[in-house]
């Protein structure tokens, strides 16, 4: 036994040892669920996900499990995603919208998972178009306009219960579907739309201004009246002498024109004019 | 701790030892240390690897640690048909590095100095253990314990959009043009690390699906103008609602709008209405104006007849007579005049003396 005492025996069996406990004991983390494969024949999952469980009280930890016999497939037990970007959809009004949207999903069945497709990647690619094709019915047979409405919930909801449907058969459950952007396609519906803005806005300027030049008619117009009532107020003392009063001011203003362009004013008068009444010395 | 100095100490030794040659050194010399520790290998005279040692074959020798050289020598020469001059001590030169690497690792990996804002998350061959808090912290070396820090004080900000313009479709089907930021941080590092996938861009999504959400219940006046507060705190609990249904271990702080905006493609449509406002006011302010004179006019000419009155009142005949020749004083005595005395002559008058208004006004005043 003095090949124990070699450094050279004792590192070889400690190669030994380590390739031994890597093939029979395997950790499974938190964040894997691991489906053990006997002779390619599913046997057991641990670490499966459970709905609230906490953690350290899993199924994580190290497994035994016999070597080149068991086979451990890992499945990812976090929350993972599907992508769905740029779907073009048309609605029920023909308004064709570009949607970005997402589907948060768990595989909460690792074994089944396992089983009919293998791993996690290619459940996500066999996800994507099961989504398109939810997301297309769900949203082609409704107008445009609940995408901007407060049920848009309850179509995410529908859509998440379609994928859900079809995602069973994976053992994956989905936790989430949601819309990112809703976007009018780039070109001519963007354009368009642009332009109703537009002219919107022109319009309400209009608008604006035509409700400015009422509201100016309307103050110009309560002040001419509120003007005559106190003219009248004032002139309605004495009508006669109010006449009179103002005939002798317009007079002053017509004939005592100062203004050289309006010319000169030249009065031929009657001696019967009242004015010239001592000159003709008549009394 | 001192387990390992003394594992050095021995390093040390064996260093001393190891220059030696098969073939033999200077017997002794500079050879004290090794002498004084190891029964092994110092018996003085030079060594001939081909010969025993003076004391005679010793197998097994010393035993334990001291005597490994010579045991180690002997195995290499035989392992080597000791035809090949291979180095004493070398080997046990080796496991000690090795086990010095080992003592190293170990230290490494047990010891963790976790910063104030951080959080190490234990997991104990694979099983979450529990979370280390700030401070220098102990655990069982690496592939047992493993110990992942999580950032959780620092405050994560995300931009939306990264770059460029960011239109979104309102409530009402206009087009808004948006730029905001999300801050956020880790509450539970536990659920932050085995929760989701990829944290950071759930935020992101999520973020962007919440602001959409939002967005799409909100008119384009109420986003680019005192809507924003609103937009804000709803994506915020929007947002956290999300996050709290993955379990994700993450706090939404804020959201911030840093720009809403019409889009830039229609901005002069809205600069129109702002100048049709302008407009209006104006108009509005013109005709106030208006207003004030039109009446301060009236309030003035009607308190100058009501001036005259009281007086006409007091002597109406006279004031009468008064003002009338004031008048007419003032009137005659700058204009041209002609006084017609017979009837039936007619005038002749010079033109373009004569105007129509001159007419009129002789017409009037024969009244």
């Amino acid at each position: 036994m003095t090949w124990l005492r070699s450094p050279i025996g004792i590192a070889v069996a400690l190669i030994v040892a380590v390739i031994v406990m890597m093939s029979t004991v395997a950790i499974v983390p938190e964040t894997k669920q691991a489906v053990i494969l006997r002779l390619e024949q599913p046997k057991r999952v641990v670490n499966a996900w459970r709905s609230g469980e906490t953690f350290g009280r899993t199924n994580a930890g190290p497994i035994f499990r016999i070597p080149f016999i068991d086979r451990i497939v890992w499945v990812d037990k976090r929350v993972l995603s599907v992508d769905l970007p740029n779907e073009p959809v048309l609605s029920t009004d023909q308004l064709r919208l570009q949607i970005d949207a997402y589907a948060r999903f768990r595989v909460t069945d690792p074994l089944k998972m396992v089983v009919s497709i293998g791993t996690e990647e290619r459940a996500r690619d066999q996800l994507q178009p099961l989504f398109r094709s939810a997301l297309r019915n769900e949203l082609g047979k409704r107008p445009s306009a609940v995408l901007l409405s407060p049920e848009r919930g309850q179509v995410m909801d529908n859509i998440q219960g379609a994928l859900q449907q079809l995602a069973a058969q994976y053992g994956v459950s989905i936790v989430d579907v949601r819309i990112k952007q809703t976007e009018l396609p780039s070109g001519s519906p963007l354009d368009s739309a642009f332009e109703r803005m537009k002219t919107a806005r022109y319009q309400e300027a209009k608008t604006i201004e035509a409700q400015g030049m009422k509201d100016a008619q309307i103050i110009r117009a309560n002040a001419d009246a509120q003007a005559a009532q106190i003219y009248a107020q004032a002139f309605n003392k004495d009508p006669e002498f109010y006449d009179f009063w103002r005939a002798m001011r317009s007079y002053r203003t017509t004939f005592l024109n100062t203004d050289p362009a309006k010319g000169d004013t030249s009065i031929i008068l009657s001696p019967n004019n009242s004015y010239l009444k001592e000159f003709m010395g008549q009394r | 701790m001192a387990n390992l100095m003394s594992w050095l100490g021995k390093a040390g030794i064996l260093q001393n030892e190891a220059p030696k040659s098969p073939w033999g050194s200077g017997g002794g010399s500079g050879n004290g240390g090794g002498s004084g520790d190891g029964k092994g290998g110092s018996g003085g005279g030079p060594r001939n690897p081909w010969s025993f040692p003076p004391e005679g074959r010793r197998p097994r020798s010393g035993g334990g640690d001291g005597g490994g050289g010579g045991l180690f020598e002997e195995l290499f020469r035989r392992a080597r048909g000791g035809g090949f001059p291979g180095a004493p001590g070398g080997a046990r030169l080796w496991a000690l590095v090795i086990v010095g690497l080992l003592l190293i690792w170990v230290i490494f990996t047990s010891f963790h100095t976790i910063g104030p804002r951080e959080r190490g998350v234990v997991t104990t061959l694979g099983r979450y253990t529990g979370t280390l808090d700030s401070g220098v912290k102990f655990t069982l070396p690496a592939p047992i314990q493993m110990v992942d820090v999580v950032d959780v004080g620092s405050v994560r900000t995300e931009k939306f959009p990264e770059s460029g313009a960011n239109l979104m479709l309102t409530g009402d089907q206009n087009i808004v043009d948006l730029a905001y930021s999300v801050n956020w941080y880790i509450t539970d590092a536990a659920d932050y690390s085995f929760q989701i996938k990829d944290p950071k861009e759930t935020v992101k999504d999520t973020a962007e699906s919440a602001m959409r959400a939002v967005i799409a219940t909100t008119t384009l006046t109420e986003a680019i103008g005192e809507g924003q507060g609103r937009i804000s705190s709803d994506v915020q609990a929007a947002m956290q609602k999300i996050l709290d249904e993955y379990h994700a271990g993450i706090r939404v702080q804020s959201v911030a709008l840093t720009k809403a905006a019409a889009p830039e493609q229609v901005d002069d449509a809205f600069k129109a209405v702002q100048a049709a406002q302008q407009g209006a006011q104006g108009a509005r302010n013109n005709a106030n104006g208006y207003a004030q004179q039109v009446i301060a006019v009236a309030q003035g000419e009607a308190a100058e007849f009501d001036k005259i009155y009281e007086q006409y009142k007091t002597a109406p005949q006279v004031t009468r007579r008064r003002l009338y020749y004031e008048t007419m004083e003032q009137v005659l005595a700058r204009t041209n005049k002609t006084i017609v005395e017979a009837p039936g002559v007619t005038p002749y008058l010079p033109l373009p003396g004569i105007r129509p208004d001159a007419g009129k006004a002789q017409q009037g005043d024969q009244k």
